[in-house]
């Protein structure tokens, strides 16, 4: 077991297990060593060709491709955590990438501040770096922008095991390549994430939850018309006929934009919010097979079997299948995808898939492959995590 | 491959006004809006259409000639300085507006299409694009994409890699990549944002997809005077901390009210220390309620002066002034030297201080503009560029403030780019390592290094000079354009 004492340090204590007593040895692990031994794990994979799995808090194993984990080795990437600096008034949060992202969101909130695109944590374990190698967003993420907006700066450790930095600490910042946002929804297969700079946002000063009843297809118009007006609109979800919207802002705004809007008040839209964020709401656990669908906003209702709910302004279309389409599945849900200018992602799933993401073009997986060879030269890191080619 | 049979092979698809090789044709081209640095390309090309981009750069691949793009030539760190034995790539007859979508909010458009024209065509539909760098009248927005353009909105609407969806860029073998889409994210790897400000290094983009805002109902801005810098940077600080993120957010110190106040008379403070502006936009209650806020959070950080603007014009005045810091400091200097590094704010004082020094130290003056909000300085140093010795020693204080900005955790380019400029800054910001996963990145594009070479990311062994946007007696390439 250990003791978390200060972000820098965890004292390791080795319990006798029969007396119940503390042995005497007393290792005390200090941030650098942690990255010594993270770049001996990489230094001697790279030797063996030994493929690492890259792990967080565990909280997002479910997504991606399946892949073969058997033989690989777990990078188990939590140990190197702590915030390393945060000044409110900065916008800025820098911290190690096994920080929980719990442990973040609470300083976070101490000074009123949040991370704005709301990421999903998928479970109490979840940690900074898998939310930034995931690069998933909630709710918000039309309205101020998505995980990679938000990355600033990180520092990684690549194939080699080199140390590297990229990026910074400020908002504005041409300088070099932009691989911290590169590396941001990479799913771990460019390197691992030892620390990054985010920016924040405050927290809104003011909120409220509005429902309405509508069908689907005026839901995505009203959607689309909402967006295209200076309305301070935060989150929207559709689902059996309800409209379900969050405004954000001024006090004075927000009471204004109620009037105009109408609809009913909802008393409990944090839980609802944070229910379609986390997924723990019904829809999400109704079939046995999750499709995330990232479409063009004004795409017409989808005619797909399974269960749908809406949310991004009509952006993100999730689809809730039950075996309907038996192996025809894919190919339908993403011909569907691809007519409505988008993509679809198997997100959950019962049976293992090795094609969780949509296919790129051939010559998009020819640069990705170039870039993989650059980062990680023998192809250590969550080797087809992603995609089989990579 | 020898300049004529090059001509002739480009002459094969294009019409003979696209190809410039004659010497007289060639010179509006040799430099873009770093005028310091100068180069006549071999060759200038301006095709009209996507495919005759894919021609001509597989021509370049195949002849093994250098290509680098220009879209205004509005640029400040000499990205599109031509290479000597290479092809100027202009793409400014590329300026069509392919589409306006108002239910999407989107725009589709070809690179040369200025940076304001977007938001003129989409006034209509009540929708505007955000980032307005300060040259947005000339700028084009294939520029703003290789340079990762802001502009004064950008800590509340973000820099232009948050404000497109869609690129269509066509590698140097000719090949079209389509990057991003329609949607709001695309599997695989973000090369939407590693396109994003690679300064002409990787691709040429044919056609941009943007998102489009509403425009906000109301802007308002509260004009501060501080008789301290400190508290000026503290009282932006208070404005952040307060949970408010303003529209804009500049500073200017004392030398630069002085300097623009005799050119603009915005009814500055001219014993102020510091002029803080603090915009606020959004719906009439949104502004009210800031604006407010606002005004005594400046009260409570000690401003001896505050005045709030209460129609367009008074607003549009107190903002004319710091945007006409970049001309007033060439009225009171023969030549000045404007930089660009970002620190983190709180180090503001320090910085500003620092800089103090360096100017009693070299014996030259030296005006301090400042996006406050995101932490962009432009120091402006003031010099002589026909005393002797007074250039070499303005580089040096120059380079030592880019040095300071590293120091204290910020970066030598906030938004002009490193191009040529700040080449040799690069070696200062990272390792070797670290550039050698640039180049690598580089050639995971351009395996033969055909596009803009020498810009962006220094080779590892030319890290020893420094470089610098020199402006003599107010010959800026382009004297009209506002600069802020």
């Amino acid at each position: 077991m250990y003791i978390k004492i200060k972000t820098n340090f965890r004292i390791y204590l080795d319990f006798e297990e029969l007396t119940g007593q503390i042995k005497t040895t007393l290792k005390i692990k200090s941030m650098q060593d942690i990255i010594g031994q993270y770049t001996n794990t990489i230094r001697t994979a790279a030797k063996s060709k030994t493929p690492l799995f890259i792990r967080g808090g565990g909280s997002k194993d479910f997504y991606g491709n399946s892949m073969n984990r058997d033989g690989h080795d777990i990078l188990s990437a939590a140990a190197y955590t702590g915030i390393i600096d945060y000044d409110p008034t900065e916008l800025v949060m820098t911290a190690r990438a096994g920080t929980p992202l719990a442990d973040l969101e609470t300083e976070l909130q101490k000074q009123n501040q949040m991370l704005g695109f709301e990421p999903p944590h998928f479970g109490p374990e979840a940690t900074l770096g898998g939310c930034v190698a995931s690069g998933l967003s909630g709710p918000r993420r039309v309205y101020v922008g998505a995980a990679r907006d938000f990355v600033l700066g990180i520092r990684m450790l690549d194939g080699n095991g080199s140390n590297l930095h990229f990026g910074g600490k400020v908002i504005k910042n041409v300088a070099g390549y932009d691989i911290s946002r590169l590396i941001t929804g990479s799913m771990g297969t460019l390197g691992l994430l030892l620390e990054v700079s985010i920016k924040v946002l405050p927290i809104p000063p003011f909120e409220l939850t509005l429902r309405m009843q509508m069908k689907e297809a005026e839901a995505i118009e009203k959607m689309n018309q909402w967006a295209g007006k200076p309305l301070p609109i935060s989150a929207t979800c559709f689902y059996e006929n309800n409209l379900t919207l969050r405004l954000s802002g001024a006090e004075s705004a927000i009471r204004a934009a109620r009037a105009k809007l109408g609809g009913e008040l909802i008393s409990d839209g944090p839980i609802f919010w944070n229910s379609i964020r986390e997924q723990t709401h019904p829809f999400f656990q109704s079939g046995s097979s999750l499709w995330r669908l990232s479409l063009k906003s004004n795409a017409p209702p989808l005619k797909l079997l399974g269960q749908q709910l809406i949310e991004w302004g009509g952006a993100l279309r999730w689809l809730a299948c039950s075996g309907e389409y038996m192996d025809t599945e894919e190919n339908i849900v993403r011909s569907e995808s691809i007519l409505a200018n988008g993509n679809a992602t198997l997100f959950r799933s019962n049976k293992r898939s090795d094609s969780v993401f949509h296919p790129p073009e051939p010559q998009m997986i020819k640069i990705y492959q170039r870039i993989k060879e650059k980062f990680d030269p023998v192809g250590i890191f969550n080797p087809g995590r992603m995609f089989r080619e990579l | 491959m020898h300049p004529p049979e090059l001509v002739s092979n480009l002459r094969n698809f294009l019409p003979p006004e696209s190809v410039l090789y004659e010497t007289e044709d060639l010179k509006p081209y040799e430099c873009d809006g770093l005028s310091a640095y100068r180069q006549t390309p071999m060759i200038v090309v301006m095709p009209e259409t996507e495919e005759e981009v894919i021609k001509i750069l597989r021509v370049c691949n195949a002849s093994k000639t250098p290509v680098v793009a220009r879209g205004a030539g509005t640029g400040l760190s000499g990205g599109a300085l031509p290479h000597a034995k290479g092809i100027l790539l202009s793409l400014t007859k590329l300026k069509k507006i392919l589409e306006v979508d108002p239910i999407t909010r989107t725009a589709r458009v070809q690179p040369g299409v200025r940076n304001l024209a977007i938001s003129e065509s989409a006034m209509a539909y009540g929708l505007y694009y955000a980032p307005d760098p300060s040259s947005q009248v000339a700028c084009s927005i294939g520029g703003n994409i290789a340079e990762n353009s802001g502009g004064v909105h950008c800590l509340k609407y973000g820099l232009t890699v948050h404000n497109i969806l869609k690129l269509r860029v066509i590698t140097i073998e000719g090949e079209c990549l389509e990057i991003g889409g329609a949607c709001f994210d695309t599997p695989g790897y973000d090369l939407l944002a590693l396109m994003t400000g690679s300064e002409g290094m990787l691709g040429i983009v044919t056609e941009i997809t943007v998102k489009l805002l509403p425009k906000p109902e109301k802007a308002q801005v509260v004009m501060a005077a501080f008789d301290d810098i400190q508290m000026a940077g503290n009282a932006v600080a208070n404005v952040i901390g307060a949970g408010i993120i303003p529209a804009g957010m500049e500073m200017m110190d004392k030398l630069t009210t002085r300097a623009v106040e005799e050119f603009v008379h915005a009814g500055y403070n001219l014993d102020a220390e510091a002029i803080l502006l603090c915009e606020s936009d959004g719906t009439e209650e949104e502004v009210a309620d800031e604006i407010k806020r606002i005004n005594e959070i400046m009260k409570k950080s000690g401003a001896v002066d505050i005045k709030t603007s209460h129609n367009e014009t008074e607003r549009l005045t107190f903002w004319a002034g710091r945007k006409a810091a970049f001309p007033a400091a060439g009225r009171i200097s023969p030549d000045y030297y404007c930089m660009d590094g970002t620190i983190p704010r709180r180090n503001l004082a320090r910085v500003l201080a620092g800089i103090e020094k360096l100017s009693i130290k070299y014996g030259l003056r030296c005006m301090n503009v400042f996006h406050a909000g995101d932490g962009n300085l432009h120091p402006l140093i003031l010099y002589d560029a026909n005393q002797p010795g007074e250039l070499k020693k303005t580089e040096e204080f120059g380079a030592e403030i880019l040095e300071m900005c590293i120091a204290v955790g910020g970066t030598i380019t906030g938004e002009h780019g490193v191009g040529i400029e700040k080449i040799n800054q690069m070696c200062s910001q990272f390792n070797t390592k670290e550039l050698e996963i640039f180049h690598a990145v580089k050639s995971a594009f351009d395996p033969d290094r055909l596009l803009n070479p020498g810009k962006a990311v220094p080779s590892l062994r030319r890290c020893a000079e420094h470089g610098a946007m020199h402006v003599h007696k107010n010959q800026d390439k382009f004297p009209d354009l506002p600069r802020f």
